[in-house]
Order: C-alpha cells, then sequence, then structure tokens
C-alpha cells in the first residue's frame, strides 16, 4: 500500500512536537514537587544544594550545550548532502552523551560513597527537608540521565541510517526529528542545572 | 469475523484485500480500520471481565457480613475492578476503537497520519495489559488499593502494586501516541473542502480529547514511576516520616485523573451530536457552540482537580477556587445538552436502537453531571465525600454517559465496517433491559450514600441491607440487558441483514462509501461540498 500523503514533513515535525510537549510535561511533575518542598524546605534545600559539586555540573552543561550544536550542525550538513561531516557531527554528539553518563556516574559515586542516597542512614538521621532534596535530586538527575541514554541511542540508530542512505539530503526528517529529541533533553538540563545546582 | 461471511462486492473490502488471513493480517495491520476493530474486541472482553468483577462486588454487598468472599479478595476485587474500567476499557474504548475505526473517514483521509506507530499504540496497549493481568497473579497477589493507588498504603501494601502501576504507565504510554496520532491527523489529513467548520462533531470531540491524552497522560507517568520509586527505593517524596506529604501524591494522581474523566466522557458527548441529528432528520443546533465546548470542557476540565480531595488538608481559599472552576466545567456540559435537545425540537424523530441510546445519554448524563455539583460544591462534599453517594455519580457519569454512548456507537457504527445489522426488536428490549437495571442498581447507591453508606467498604450497618439488596438485583438486570445486547449485535453482524452505504440517512463521509469500506476508504479523494449534517445532500461527499 501507498500512502504519498505520509511523506507529509509537516506532519511528522508536528507529531514530535506534540510528542515533546508530553516528555516536558513528565518532568514537570518533579518540578511540581520542587516548588512545593522548596518552598516548604528552603534552609535544606539551600543545604542540600550547596552539597552538590558544581564543576561537575558545569562542565556536564558545556557538554551539552555543544552536544545540540553539533546535532543541530548536522542537520544542515545533510540538507546540503554532506554525509560523512553528518555522521562526523553524530558520532560527536554521541560522544558528548558519553562524557555526560560518564562525568554523572563520577558524582553520584561520590555522593554515594559519602552515604547520599535513597533510603540512606545518613539521610534518614538527618532534617526530613534534606532527604526529600536529594530524593527529588536523584529522581530528576537520574531520568534525565535515561533520557540521554533514549537520546544516544535514537540519534545513533539514525546514524545508521544515515550511513546506509535511507535518510538524505532529500529525506531527512528522521533526522530533524532525532535532533529535536535531543534538544529536549538538552532544554531539561537547562533547567535542572540552575535549580539545583546554582541557585540554592 | 469471518470475512466470507460477506457478499460479494465490486470492490475490495478491507477485510479480504491483503490476500493474507489468519491472526497476522490483523495484529500487524496498519489499516486504521483492522486497528480499530483489534482495539474494540480488546476493549470489550476486558470490559467483560470488568463486569463480572463489578457483579461479583455487588453479590458480596448484597447483604452484611460475608456473603461470597473475605475481605481481602473484596479489596482486591474492586481495585481490578476499577483499574480496569478506567485504564482498559473506558480511556481506549473510544479513541483506540471508534476513533480510529471512523474519524479518518470522517475527515476524508486515507488513514491516520502515523499508520505504524497507531499499530504500535494498540501493541503498547496490549503489553500494558498483559503486565497488569501478571501481577494480578504474581507476587503478593493482586493490588488492593483501589485504582487511585493513593499512598501511604500504596507504599506499603505487600500486594503487587509495582508491577501493576507499571502496566498503567504502560497503557498511558499508548494513550498518549494515540493523542500525538489524531492531532497531527486532524490537522494534516482533512480532505480538500473539510474545512473546521465542516469537521464532524465526533472528531472535534476526538480533536479535545487527543490533547488532554496528550497534556494529561504524562503526569499519570511521573505520578506511576514515583510510586515505583517509594516501593523499591523509598525515596520518601510522599512519606511524612522522612519530610514528603502524600497530599502531593493526590495532587499529581488527580491532576491526570481528573482530566481523564473528559477522555471519556467527551468522544461519547461526540457520539451523541452524530447521532441525534441523523435520526431526528434535522441539523444539529449550534454546532459551533457544541464544537467550542468540547474544547472549553478540555481546557477548564483540566483545572478542577482539587475537588476530590476536598476532605484530604487544602487550604479554603484552595477550595473555594477549585470548587468554583468545577462549577464552571458544568457550563460548556450544559451548552451541549441544550443543543441536543434543541436538535430534537421539532425533529422527525425515529427511535431506533442508537437514538434510544443516545436519549439516554442525555438523561443519566445530566443526573450523573448534576450530581457531580454536589460533590462540586464543598460544604455538600463534606457530607458525602467517600460514601457510595460518590460510586453512584461517576457510574451515572461514566457507565451511563459513556458507557451508553459507547453501545450507542456501537449500534451506529459497527453495520458500517460489517456491512450487515443487528436484528431491531432485540435491540430495544436489551436497551430498555440496561436502562431500568443501570437506574436501580446506581439509584440505590446514590440513596445509600446520602444515608451515610462509604464506599470500599466490605461489611455495613443492617438498616443499608434493603437498597443494598435492591442494587444487586439491579446489576442482575442491566447484566442480562448486556447479554442479550451483545448476543443480537454478533449475531446481526455475523448473519444479519446486509446494509447499504447509509442505512441511517447520515451526512458524514463514512455515509457516502460502501459498508464495509475499501482499504483505502475512498476511490479517489473526496471533495467536501457541504457541512456535516446538511441532509439535503446526504450520500455525496
Amino acid at each position: 500500500m501507498s500512502h504519498p500523503e505520509h511523506k507529509d514533513y509537516a506532519g511528522a515535525k508536528l507529531g514530535m512536537w506534540l510528542f515533546l510537549f508530553t516528555e516536558i510535561i513528565l518532568f514537570g511533575g518533579l518540578f511540581i514537587l520542587y516548588a512545593v518542598y522548596l518552598h516548604r524546605y528552603p534552609r535544606e534545600f539551600t543545604t542540600g544544594g550547596h552539597e552538590l559539586n558544581l564543576p561537575y555540573g558545569a562542565i556536564n552543561t558545556m557538554v551539552l550545550l555543544t552536544s545540540s550544536l553539533m546535532v543541530a550542525m548536522a542537520v544542515t550538513a545533510i540538507q546540503q548532502g554532506r554525509r560523512l561531516l553528518t555522521l562526523r557531527l553524530l558520532g560527536g554528539t554521541i560522544l558528548c552523551a558519553v562524557i555526560f553518563m560518564g562525568i554523572k556516574y563520577v558524582e553520584w559515586s561520590a555522593k554515594i560513597h559519602h552515604g547520599i542516597y535513597p533510603g540512606s542512614p545518613r539521610l534518614a538521621a538527618g532534617p526530613p527537608g534534606e532527604s526529600v532534596f536529594f530524593g527529588l535530586y536523584y529522581l530528576s538527575t537520574g531520568l534525565h540521565g535515561l533520557h540521554v541514554l533514549i537520546g544516544g541511542s535514537v540519534l545513533a540508530w539514525i546514524g545508521v541510517k544515515v550511513r546506509r542512505g535511507v535518510v538524505t539530503g532529500d529525506d531527512f526528517v528522521l533526522l530533524e526529528n532525532g535532533a529535536l529529541y535531543w534538544h529536549l533533553v538538552d532544554l531539561i538540563w537547562i533547567f535542572i542545572f540552575p535549580l539545583y545546582y546554582l541557585m540554592l | 469475523m469471518n470475512p466470507s461471511d460477506h457478499p460479494p462486492a465490486v470492490f475490495t473490502s478491507f477485510w479480504n484485500d491483503t490476500g493474507k488471513t489468519g491472526i497476522t493480517s490483523w495484529i500487524f495491520s496498519t489499516d486504521h480500520k483492522r486497528i480499530g476493530l483489534l482495539y474494540f474486541w480488546s476493549v470489550l472482553g476486558f470490559f467483560l471481565t470488568a463486569v463480572l468483577l463489578g457483579l461479583l462486588l455487588r453479590i458480596e454487598l448484597m447483604a452484611p457480613g460475608r456473603t461470597i468472599m473475605g475481605p481481602e479478595t473484596y479489596n482486591a476485587l474492586f481495585t481490578v475492578h476499577g483499574a480496569i474500567m478506567v485504564f482498559l476499557f473506558i480511556i481506549p474504548g473510544f479513541p483506540g476503537a471508534f476513533g480510529n475505526l471512523v474519524m479518518p473517514i470522517q475527515i476524508g483521509a486515507r488513514d491516520v497520519s502515523f499508520p505504524r506507530l497507531n499499530l504500535f499504540s494498540w501493541w503498547l496497549y496490549m503489553m500494558g495489559a498483559a503486565v497488569i493481568i501478571i501481577s494480578l497473579f504474581t507476587g503478593g497477589g493482586p493490588p488492593d488499593t483501589g485504582w487511585t493507588f493513593y499512598v501511604p498504603f500504596s507504599a506499603r501494601t505487600g500486594t503487587n502494586v509495582s508491577l501493576a502501576v507499571f502496566g498503567v504507565f504502560i497503557v498511558g504510554f499508548s494513550s498518549i501516541v494515540t493523542g500525538v496520532n489524531f492531532v497531527t491527523t486532524i490537522h494534516r489529513l482533512r480532505a480538500p473542502g473539510m474545512s473546521w467548520d465542516r469537521l464532524p462533531l465526533f472528531v472535534w470531540s476526538l480533536y479535545a480529547t487527543a490533547w488532554v491524552q496528550i497534556l494529561a497522560t504524562p503526569i499519570l507517568g511521573i505520578t506511576l514511576v514515583l510510586i515505583i520509586a517509594e516501593r523499591v527505593l523509598g525515596v520518601g517524596l510522599f512519606d511524612p516520616m522522612k519530610g514528603g506529604d502524600p497530599v502531593m501524591y493526590q495532587h499529581l494522581f488527580w491532576i491526570y485523573s481528573h482530566p481523564a474523566v473528559y477522555i471519556m466522557i467527551l468522544p461519547a458527548m461526540g457520539v451523541i451530536s452524530e447521532i441525534i441529528p441523523v435520526f431526528s432528520r434535522k441539523p444539529v443546533f449550534g454546532y459551533k457552540m457544541i464544537a467550542f465546548s468540547s474544547i472549553a470542557i478540555a481546557a477548564a476540565g483540566s483545572l478542577v482537580w482539587g475537588h476530590h480531595m476536598f476532605t484530604s488538608g487544602m487550604s479554603d481559599r484552595a477550595i473555594l477556587v477549585f470548587s468554583f472552576l468545577t462549577f464552571v466545567v458544568a457550563i460548556p456540559s450544559a451548552i451541549k445538552v441544550f443543543n441536543w435537545v434543541s436538535t430534537l425540537y421539532r425533529g422527525s424523530i425515529s427511535l431506533e436502537a442508537p437514538m434510544l441510546y443516545a436519549l439516554s445519554f442525555i438523561l443519566l448524563f445530566s443526573i450523573g453531571g448534576l450530581t457531580g455539583l454536589i460533590l462540586g460544591a464543598a460544604a455538600t462534599d463534606i457530607h458525602v465525600h467517600d460514601t457510595h453517594f460518590v460510586v453512584g455519580h461517576f457510574h451515572y457519569v461514566i457507565f451511563g454517559g459513556s458507557g451508553f454512548a459507547l453501545f450507542g456507537a456501537m449500534h451506529y457504527w459497527l453495520p458500517k465496517f460489517y456491512g450487515r445489522r443487528y436484528a431491531e426488536k432485540p435491540a430495544l428490549i436489551a436497551w430498555g433491559l440496561m436502562f431500568v437495571g443501570f437506574n436501580i442498581t446506581y439509584f440505590s447507591m446514590m440513596v445509600l450514600g446520602m444515608k451515610g453508606m462509604p464506599r470500599r467498604y466490605y461489611d455495613y450497618l443492617p438498616e443499608f441491607a434493603p437498597l443494598n439488596l435492591v442494587s444487586t438485583v439491579g446489576s442482575w438486570i442491566l447484566a442480562v440487558g448486556l447479554v442479550l445486547m451483545l448476543v443480537n449485535l454478533i449475531r446481526g453482524l455475523r448473519k444479519g441483514e446486509p446494509v447499504g452505504n447509509n442505512p441511517w440517512g447520515g451526512a458524514t463521509l463514512e455515509w457516502t462509501i460502501p459498508s464495509p469500506p475499501p482499504t483505502e476508504n475512498f476511490p479517489e479523494e473526496p471533495v467536501v461540498t457541504h457541512g456535516p449534517y446538511d441532509f439535503s445532500k446526504a450520500g455525496t461527499p
């Protein structure tokens, strides 16, 4: 069955944007909890926020912003039909995702080493607000990390399609949508970083 | 479901187009009509399962004390009854089944925007359902929290809550995928001439519903993830011992689950807006206001979740705001009811089965809606909160409203897709039995609630016994009517009289093509020249 209207680019992008709304709202639930509990425990949130490692957070922000730039360049590259450049830029994006997850791993390990993890004796002994802060921290960064993994995998899969010539300069909506998803991953982090690392 | 039962025709119907037969030609098909029927029969299967559980619950409550089951079983049964009815029956029921079957044809399209994603959404639905079913028989047994999964109990009970909640998460994802698909389809694939003011009202209602599916369901997703996090990791976001707040759970849960009520009722209202003009032989009254009120209900309905929590611990000011907004939602709902009634006025009404369901929808939904205002007003809600009054109220809205509209849709549209129709007389008798049984069952519950009988209680005081007996007997009449309706409908679809293109004289596009429709719906892309209720031009695009 041939359905020419399924090559509807505007439709494909509209669908992707709608899906991105749902992702933002998914994280929105955690941001609502953040707002409510910050209002209730301002002091404990400040103490908790100061325990986070600002350099790690800042480096990861740079890494993600760079990756977003590269994936945007990849979309331009495929439009110009430069397949090799596209693949290199996608590879760079995925490399950034790996670096991000590596830094996250180091950061989490240090926290867990210091006895800061959900349900840990140290948090149980401390004030309740601190336990809530780190609970939200782990859930937000954890859910975001999961999205980095998903986004990286999707871009890798699209990279294979670019290599095989399925995604080309004439038919690149898949790459464009993959890039949109990656920008979302970046966008969520742009909110998590100041809320947890900077403003407290 | 045997395609060879259908009369030979000059066109290739979607029943026998692929050359392939058997189950794979269905479960891997990307045709919106086949996916719609997949959804329909799976949804119906879960509905009947949950009906059976409901009947068992009513038998248990027939007399005080133990009747047929112990209290733990009772808790599990009302949880599973509610969870299946909400998440596996009525939420996917309209968009998944009739949205898929009818909407693309009504807008003059060959299919939805993303046919493969459409099939994927059914698979997600079935996978979620499978996970929920597995959760009933593994681990600590079926969840006993009620379908609302309230903390702290859901975080502590030894039953298999985590797995059940994960299943609901998957089903929610399926609902999101359908919503994304429908909004895109309605924006992009309307046929030439199908302007927004010629869109059938069923499509308008699905459009509003799809936005609710997109914007509300993710909140359910994160809430369910948080329950699992509470249970598995002990994060404590809802645990006062760890600084959390259980009321925040209720907020998050109802931010989704109240709009979800509109996922259930909006498309039902769309069905009614289709049936009433066709069986009154009159253009719908107030087309623009009905279309607009769908959007208004979706928008205002997203801001009223707090009315589920008047007794949970909220400030008086918050109660006032939520109570006010709840009354605001009643306005667009009433606009619809008044417009339907105005459509009937001086119409040439023919009382066939779909119309009877539509008319009873107006009555039952009005009772359900007005009792909803009793619950939406804080002063009265405090007294009847968590009583059988609430159970009666939401069954009037969801069963008397959405359920009866779904039955109406089955009588109205299934002949289109099977090419054959049911027998009229048994259909009328079945409707009568269900209408009578329904009111006996649920009106008794509302009276019981007013007298103070709590919901979800296993046992009750002797003074509640007579009405509980009445309610249970009513549930049997309802069940007999339901069985009769299904037997008649299914027998009719298999062996009934063949129907032509337009058995009801409708003016929307699905009645311009053969029954059952060909695979690509239209021989060539239709050019729409008139509105959906312009009956002088019925049968032409």
